[in-house]
């Protein structure tokens, strides 16, 4: 009788499923995982080996491409850490503004989840549904820093500038009448506040969409409930953070338990799982969407009765207004130095760590006393989640792989760094 | 329009005597599976839209007005596109998979009645051809997924075998139910079984419809459609059988999946929904060709599949073969029983 082997799948980095590139070597039997074996790197950049030659400010766009899901969540966790290494207070509107845009960004982030494990396991529509909102938010993004995606809004300090007064129009075209502009456009009277406000108005009706779609359908059911199921010890163990330890029921949400910027004044609630399984960790995060629809109301409502600066006024860090540079020579020199020699970060070490959409995100960064750092160390979520990927799938069948995959929500740009 | 039926078939015979039947058969064939073949083009164009509909974008618009050439454009790149054969494939069963898989897809055609006596062959087991001939299609995909030798094709192969074979059971089971109702295996009396007069009701799908709803869904399984498209398990196994298919190869597997969705709308019209029967049998609708309501009905089928591709995600393979032989398969032997007992009785009105 013939050698019964094992048979040997390559699962990326070209695949469908793979969420970016990662390649899975996957030893099945039959339908059956036996062992996966993730490779990663595909996408290394050496981001922090970058950051060690550029200047403080000039690392910050480097920071939205390290999970470009969820962009300004990463240059948060790092101008924290640049801010507690200068001993600077943000002001209160900038504190606000960062809060409103991080649970705009969580949002935006789990809404690309949702879609993209809807798809992963078949059901198509719900990546268009949710896209549709993206665009939303996305257009929040240009709003405030002119990029959909790598906004680099965030700076030492504060933020780059203040709310927009007006949001862009859509104009007509030859794919859109006059009749569809004025119904794109409605929305888009008044600032960039209303614009949100009536984004948090709708929303909660696009979240009950979803769930209509999904929640309790069986189909969808039958594929999460059950899979890739992590105790709350072995979470804890396998250093899992954010949606992925809560799911497995685990109380812990930093902007609850190391609250940063103003989320101590924040009313809203941290869902927690009970399974542990993919279906709860489903649940957790349209619950999360829920929960910073709620922050943003409460974001919009305080922007609008407290205007303010948004940036310190130390001409060390932050540059001087444009006008005062083109008359004054004092803010002339302020404005060469900031943007030539930039910053110097009194010697020390920090860590700073977000609540980012994904888990922990943390910036452990070392200062000589220079203009740049002498060592960054990037702390990704999706890193640490990947690593159970082995823990999780096995036992599974091929199917249930890419939705562990899903649940996980991988993003190459912060594991490989 | 019968009446000249008849005459051309006079005159065909007294110009050309024995010639004249495989003539007249061929030019059937031809007026059969052109319309099918376009009916294909266009229900992939109807997918793109309906899907576009419900996924709030606009699909296909720029070939053509709203779209309408884009099948032919389609087509046409098909066409043209360069055959990839994989340098490890077995060459000869390459090429012949994608013939194997459309060449039952339209042979079971053969049998379908589309109007009072439309049908290409009046055969009296016609049920049991319609039967062989549907299990038929499962060679050419397990032939792709193997004569490909690549391992995403393999498994999709594997899965497609299983998934068909298991639901060609509770399909087949379904089937008995209607040839107990019916009497008959031929698809023409099986329609006419259901015109006592009362339109609607005298369709079978009323005695029968858990016998319909297993059907259909064993349909959309046996035609690899989601939420059932195992086979090719795009997030999982990248195309599954047609992996490495490129070119007119592929583009025959698709003319097979498409034309093996019309043929099951087709045949759950004839069977359950009263074919060419219009659905209440009064002056205004039964003026309408039974064409046209045959039409219809396959229709309102199509689109099922298309709204089911929008709407579910995709099963586990080990969740199909539990629904098929657990739920699927008893449910249908069960229905066998009680329908042949209440045949007995006088409560039976079909």
């Amino acid at each position: 009788m013939a050698e019964i082997k094992n048979y040997t799948i390559n699962f990326g980095p070209q695949h469908p499923a793979a969420h970016g590139v990662l390649r899975l070597v996957l030893e099945l039997d039959g339908e059956v995982v036996e062992r996966a074996d993730p490779h990663i790197g595909l996408l290394h950049r050496a981001t922090e080996k970058l950051a060690e030659h550029k200047t403080f400010l000039q690392n910050v766009p480097y920071m939205d491409r390290l999970d470009y899901v969820s962009m300004m969540v990463n240059e948060h966790a790092y101008v924290m850490a640049i801010e507690r290494m200068l001993g600077i207070e943000v002001p209160i509107r900038a504190q606000y503004i960062r809060v409103m845009f991080d649970e705009i960004t969580r949002i935006l982030n789990h809404l690309l989840w949702l879609g993209a494990s809807g798809i992963d396991l078949g059901a198509m529509t719900m990546f268009f549904y949710t896209f549709r909102e993206r665009e939303d938010l996305l257009d929040a993004y240009e709003a405030v820093s002119g990029a959909r995606m790598h906004a680099a809004y965030y700076r030492p300090g504060g933020v780059y500038r203040d709310l927009p007064e007006s949001m862009a129009h859509y104009k007509e075209s030859k794919v859109h009448s006059a009749a569809d502009i004025k119904r794109m456009n409605a929305n888009r009277q008044g600032s960039l506040l209303d614009f949100l406000e009536d984004f948090t108005n709708r929303f909660p009706t696009y979240v009950d969409e979803y769930e209509t779609l999904l929640t309790d359908n069986r189909i969808w059911k039958q594929r999460t409930v059950g899979i890739g199921v992590v105790s709350p010890e072995r979470a804890l163990a396998l250093g899992f953070t954010g949606p992925m330890l809560r799911g497995s029921g685990v109380v812990w949400d930093l902007r609850k338990k190391q609250p940063y910027e103003v989320y101590d004044r924040m009313d809203f609630d941290i869902p927690v799982g009970v399974e542990g399984d993919c279906y709860d960790r489903y649940l957790v995060r349209i619950e999360e969407m829920r929960q910073s629809n709620r922050i943003i109301k409460q974001c919009i409502e305080w922007l609008r009765k407290n205007p303010g600066p948004v940036m310190v006024e130390n001409f060390k860090i932050a540059p001087p207004k444009r006008a005062a540079m083109k008359e004054n020579m004092e803010e002339l020199i302020h404005h060469f130095k900031l943007f030539t020699e930039g910053m110097h970060v009194p010697e020390g070490e920090v860590y700073s760590a977000v609540e980012h959409p994904k888990g922990e995100f943390g910036i452990y960064l070392v200062s000589d006393g220079a203009n740049k750092p002498y060592r960054m160390k990037i702390r990704a979520p999706g890193f640490a989640h990947l690593s159970a990927l082995d823990e999780m799938t096995r036992g599974h069948m091929l199917a249930d792989v890419v939705a562990i995959i899903g649940t996980q929500d991988i993003v190459f740009g912060e594991v490989d760094r | 329009m019968m009446e000249l039926l008849q005459t051309l078939e006079q005159t065909g015979q007294n110009l050309l005597g024995p010639l004249w039947l495989p003539l007249w058969t061929l030019i059937k064939i031809v007026v059969i599976v052109a319309p099918i073949m376009g009916s294909v083009a266009y229900l992939t164009l109807a997918e793109r839209k309906i899907l576009g509909f419900m996924q709030v974008r606009p699909g296909p618009n720029r070939v053509g007005y709203w779209g309408l050439l884009q099948p032919l454009a389609d087509g046409i790149k098909l066409l043209l596109k360069e055959i990839i054969i994989p340098s490890s494939a077995n060459k000869f069963l390459f090429v012949a998979a994608p013939v194997l898989a459309l060449m039952p897809a339209l042979a079971a055609w053969a049998v379908v009645p589309f109007g009072d006596g439309m049908e290409l062959a009046n055969v009296n087991a016609g049920l049991l051809y319609i039967l062989a001939m549907t299990s038929l299609g499962v060679y050419g995909i397990i032939i792709a997924g193997w004569a490909s030798n690549s391992k995403y094709a393999f498994l999709g192969a594997l899965r497609s075998a299983a998934q068909i074979i298991s639901y060609e059971l509770a399909m087949g089971f379904a089937l008995v139910c209607v040839l107990l109702a019916a009497q008959s295996m031929n698809l023409g009396d099986i329609v006419r079984g259901q015109s006592h007069g009362y339109g609607l009701l005298g369709w079978y799908f009323i005695p029968l419809f858990p016998m319909f709803v297993v059907y259909f869904i064993a349909g959309v399984a046996e035609t690899n459609r989601a939420p059932f498209d195992l086979a090719e398990d795009e997030a999982t196994i990248v195309a599954g059988f047609h992996t490495e298919y490129s070119g007119m190869g592929f583009a025959l597997f698709f003319l097979a999946e498409y034309a093996n969705m019309i043929l099951i709308a087709a045949l759950s019209s004839v069977m359950f929904l009263g074919g060419w029967l219009p659905p209440i049998n009064i002056a205004p609708f039964n003026m309408i060709p039974g064409l046209f309501w045959m039409l219809g009905k396959m229709s309102f089928m199509l689109f099922l599949f298309l709204w089911f591709r929008a709407t579910f995600p995709r099963y586990r393979y080990d969740q199909l073969m539990r629904l098929g032989w657990k739920v699927f398969i008893p449910l249908t032997l069960v229905w066998l029983v009680v329908v042949a007992a209440w045949m007995q009785t006088p409560l039976w009105l079909w």
